[in-house]
């Protein structure tokens, strides 16, 4: 059914461009959230022509359903940004486009012009269980198990450093927090805390104004 | 579809990303930039495993989904931080690293 | 226990006694480590004759005992061990070291007794002692490089003794620099010598030397040539001579000690040991005879008109060695070492005397204010005038006897060899006449000032002052301690003196011509390959030859006591009429100053120039010039640290897109 598969590819592909190009052009990183969460699922249908079905399902849950979350949670909680204007560093506005312009040329080139045969195949025939959860987790638990291990351990890290990273805590990392910034930051950390633990107060429901003002 | 298109499209993508990295300033969007570059890394790995029939790049393409998660998370991490501590959310504020 | 056990012994105890001064200075009480250090050397001598004994037990033949410690290196052609030789030659000239040095330790022992520096002063003569022994028992020239240069320290150390005093480190430095001039003569000879027969040990050198060079050879000549200009800077000959009456500066028992009887005696130990190698190059062997005699006529010259007593007697000992030299060179091995060792005790003990005369003093050294110490320095006068009459070569003191030798086997030799005889007899009458000129000064004449103070019963005193420039010192350390000392009044001195001046009277009868020919015999197994071993001087003209001496002598002395005692002023009115021959004489012959214009000035002045020249402006300038460039360079590249995260990344995303551009390119 290759007529099918085509039109899925290009569904996907436009979807994939399209949700890359509002991420990076759009002003409010809250749209830009967004949008990305419609690339990664446009990329999850990619995923699936290309026989990856658990790969497929772990973009949907993983990425779109937990990471996008997270960034939509701290987005909401860092607000808007405002971008000034003007360009600090002379030329960078055009320079930026157009070196990823040469570098997606380039990499054109590269694959255009290679000499790999494969390249213009779709490649041999697969089992039918080709990229199945069967055989991925087969693959993890007995080829691939240390990297399993150290993946598992890395998260375990990450874990650890989000939380000493953001957590409240006296002159954490920054010298030039010091000391004169840390009554004022330790206050004000309390004085936020307190004043999120305010809008979910005991009654379990958010409060419309909370004690103190933030 | 052969394998050429595929990896186009990932190329594509990646540069996209980079522009994105190159000319926002607000670091969460500079971090959805990245995850845009760290797909298209995805996609092109997954395409070449379908091209030799093997799994091993599915396997590290998941390998790839679990690092960016750790660096989503650390990035934020780092923004919240930055919130908290009052300091302007933009890139060019950032530099007293200077030489 | 074997000769060797004994030579080594004889080595150990000055190591010993070295260290344990100089370590252990602290903990010694007073003045013990003086007595240690001298019971040390004592022990060597002791050694010393017990390796002699051993030795005689041996027949004649087979007294050549070598024995080694461990192999230095044995590799590529090289097998250097520590190894000594115990012949006849080396244990004759141990008994000698030893036995004078344990004299002078013991005078030296009442004579630095206020010194602040006295265990460091021991601790260095001490070491001095064991590497002037150790070069004479080397066993091959290594080791002798290695005592060779030990000697050049301990001579430097004990001449700037007391180094706060300027004149003393200056002349200790020009003793060292003249020395190693003669070290890299000694070291060049000893690679050649390697590098034509391929050992540094001395038999098998020794015995390979006729076979190995023909006579008059190009490189025998060179080789003995580097060993003799080794041997003139150690034994002060002409034209390297420059630093010996510098050096009495150091403290008067180290005169006695280094340059009167062994340090400068090394040199003329070097050509007797090496005679195979002279002997293979006559040529080079005339050239030192002849420096000698230019030497030793040069010297006796100077003396005549200096005025420092220990400057006088310096002079004296460059002389006397050089009728040393001059046996040696001429092949009258066993006199020029009789006459080593007469030296050695007659002239020891003239250093003796004058340190006593100087403590009379109070630290004067000019002979022009002694006089009429005849009676207040009984001992030290008669101990002066045996080593006077010695050193003048009058009958019978041991002077006569051995100078006469060498002169009667260079008549012996014939040809053009008369030159040495009549030159030697000529400096044999200056000899006899500035050695009384000494005597007759200092211990007749009106009183001086301090000599009627002493037979008052007072030791004069003075401010601590620098003999020569006269400036005032203190007495800390690095200066002379605040005591005077006279041989009258101290034990140990008076001892000392005595057993010198007993030796310097009867050593003749060792060899007297006809009768006894002890040291001949004794040192015949390690000069026998020697074609000139075989010269002996019939026995009449041998006392042809003593009778000259004797006459020579006579007319030296003669001409000092008309000068000195009859007619007082004399020397005055002639100084007066023969000015530029005076000037010329008291200025050593102007040695001094050629050496000034002709090395020292063109040497600082191409110091300085490479120092503002060659150091500021190309060196400096080459670093400052780097240095400036690499700032530059860095301000240049600091532009790209602006501190923008995107422009870091542009920077990436280009030098990646660069990257890919470049392998496009190489790939096509």
């Amino acid at each position: 059914m290759r007529g099918v598969e085509e039109v899925a590819f290009f569904a996907g592909a436009i979807g994939a461009l399209g949700g890359a190009i509002a991420v990076i052009a759009l002003r409010n990183p809250f749209y830009s959230v967004l949008a990305l969460v419609v690339h990664l699922v446009s990329l999850a249908g990619l995923f699936l022509i290309l026989h990856a079905e658990f790969l497929a399902a772990a973009q949907v849950v993983v990425y779109a359903g937990a990471i996008v979350v997270l960034y939509v949670f701290v987005a909401a909680y860092v607000g808007g940004i405002e971008e000034p204007l003007w360009e600090p560093i002379p030329g960078q506005r055009f320079i930026g486009p157009l070196l990823a312009a040469a570098l997606f040329v380039e990499l054109s080139i590269a694959v255009l012009g290679t000499a790999l045969a494969g390249l213009d195949t779709e490649g041999p025939t697969i089992p039918l269980d080709f990229g199945s959860p069967a055989a991925i987790g087969e693959l993890f638990l007995e080829r691939f198990l240390i990297a399993f291990e150290a993946a598992s351990i890395l998260l375990l890290i990450a874990a650890v450093g989000a939380v000493v990273l953001a957590g409240k805590r006296a002159a954490p990392g920054g010298a030039g927090g010091g000391p004169a910034g840390d009554p004022h930051e330790a206050a004000g950390d309390r004085g936020e805390t307190q004043s999120q633990l305010g809008r979910v107060a005991p009654d379990g429901a958010p409060t419309g104004a909370p004690p103190e003002a933030a | 579809m052969d394998l050429t298109w595929y990896l186009v499209l990932s190329a594509l993508l990646f540069a996209t990303g980079a522009a994105g990295v190159l000319i926002r300033r607000s670091p969460l969007v500079i971090l959805l930039c990245l995850e845009l570059m760290l797909n298209a890394g995805n996609l092109a790995l997954l395409a070449f495993a379908r091209a030799n029939g093997d799994e091993d790049g599915q396997i590290f393409a998941l390998v790839v989904m679990v690092v960016a998660a750790c660096e989503v998370v650390v990035g934020l991490g780092l923004i919240v931080a930055m919130y908290r501590r009052r300091l302007p959310l933009n890139v060019d504020e950032m530099r007293s690293l200077r030489g | 226990m074997s000769a060797t056990t004994y030579g080594w012994l004889v080595l150990a105890f000055p190591l010993a006694g070295s260290l344990v001064c100089g370590l252990g200075f602290r903990g010694l009480p007073g003045r013990s480590a003086g007595w240690i250090a001298t019971a040390a050397i004592f022990a060597a001598f002791v050694s010393a004759v017990g390796a002699l004994f051993m030795l005689l037990d041996h027949p004649a033949e087979e007294r050549e005992l070598t024995s080694s410690l461990w192999d230095y290196a044995s590799a590529a052609g090289l097998d250097i061990k520590l190894g000594i030789l115990v012949d006849p030659l080396s244990v004759f000239m141990c008994l000698i070291v030893s036995g004078v040095s344990a004299l002078i330790h013991l005078y030296s022992v009442t004579y630095m007794a206020s010194d602040r520096g006295l265990a460091r002063y021991f601790s260095y003569l001490n070491f001095f002692v064991f590497s002037m022994l150790l070069l004479v028992l080397a066993g091959n020239f290594a080791l002798l490089i290695v005592g060779w240069a030990f000697v050049g320290f301990a001579s430097y150390a004990l001449i700037s003794f007391w180094y706060r005093r300027e004149t003393a480190t200056k002349a200790g430095m020009k003793a060292f620099v003249i020395n190693v001039i003669g070290d890299v003569g000694l070291v060049l000879a000893a690679f050649f010598i390697f590098r034509e027969i391929g050992s540094f040990d001395y038999l098998e050198v020794f015995e390979a030397a006729p076979e190995t060079f023909a006579v008059n050879d190009g490189t025998a000549i060179a080789i003995c040539v580097g060993i003799m200009v080794g041997a003139f800077a150690k034994s002060a000959q002409l034209p390297l001579h420059t630093w010996l009456p510098d050096a009495m500066e150091g403290p008067t028992p180290v005169s006695a000690l280094i340059h009167a009887a062994t340090m400068v005696t090394a040199g003329v130990y070097l050509i007797a040991r090496t005679h195979s190698l002279f002997e293979v190059a006559p040529t080079a062997a005339d050239i030192a005879a002849f420096t000698g005699l230019a030497t030793l006529i040069f010297a006796a010259s100077v003396a005549l008109v200096v005025t420092d007593i220990k400057r006088i007697i310096a002079y004296s000992t460059i002389s006397q060695i050089g009728y040393m030299i001059v046996g040696v060179g001429i092949g009258a091995y066993a006199a020029g070492l009789f006459h080593l060792m007469t030296h050695a005790f007659f002239k020891a003990l003239l250093f003796m005397a004058a340190g006593s005369i100087i403590g009379a003093m109070a630290g004067v050294q000019n002979i022009d204010r002694m006089s009429g110490f005849r009676r207040a320095l009984p001992f030290t006068g008669a101990l002066l005038a045996v080593g006077a009459l010695a050193l003048a070569g009058a009958p019978p003191f041991s002077g006569w006897l051995s100078k006469d030798e060498i002169l009667v086997f260079a008549a012996e030799r014939g040809g053009f060899y008369w030159i040495f005889a009549i030159g030697g007899y000529i400096a044999a009458a200056m000899t006899a006449f500035y050695a009384f000129r000494i005597t007759f000064r200092v211990l007749y004449g009106e009183l001086c000032m301090e000599a009627r103070e002493l037979e008052e019963g007072y030791l004069a005193h003075s401010e601590p002052a620098n003999p020569l420039t006269g400036e005032p010192e203190d007495t800390e350390v690095g200066f002379p301690g605040p005591g005077h000392y006279i041989a009258e009044r101290a034990t140990p001195m008076k001892i000392a003196m005595a057993i010198l001046g007993l030796l310097a009277a009867i050593a003749g009868v060792l060899q007297l011509p006809g009768l006894t020919d002890a040291i001949d015999g004794f040192l015949e197994p390690t000069f026998e390959d020697s074609p000139l071993a075989h010269v002996h001087p019939a026995t009449s003209s041998a006392y042809i030859g003593l009778a000259v001496g004797a006459a020579m002598a006579a007319v030296g002395i003669g001409l000092a006591y008309y000068l000195y005692v009859v007619a007082p002023g004399t020397t005055d009115r002639i100084r007066a009429r023969a000015r530029a021959a005076y000037a010329f004489l008291s200025h050593k012959w102007y040695f001094d100053e050629l050496y000034d214009a002709v090395v020292y000035r063109p040497l600082i002045a191409v110091g300085s120039f490479a120092n503002s020249v060659v150091e500021r402006v190309v060196v400096d300038g080459l670093v400052s010039a780097t240095v400036g460039a690499v700032r530059g360079v860095g301000v240049l590249v600091r532009d790209a640290q602006s501190g923008f995260v995107r422009a870091y990344a542009l920077l990436l995303i280009a030098g990646f897109a660069a990257l890919g551009l470049y392998f496009l390119i190489a790939a096509s």
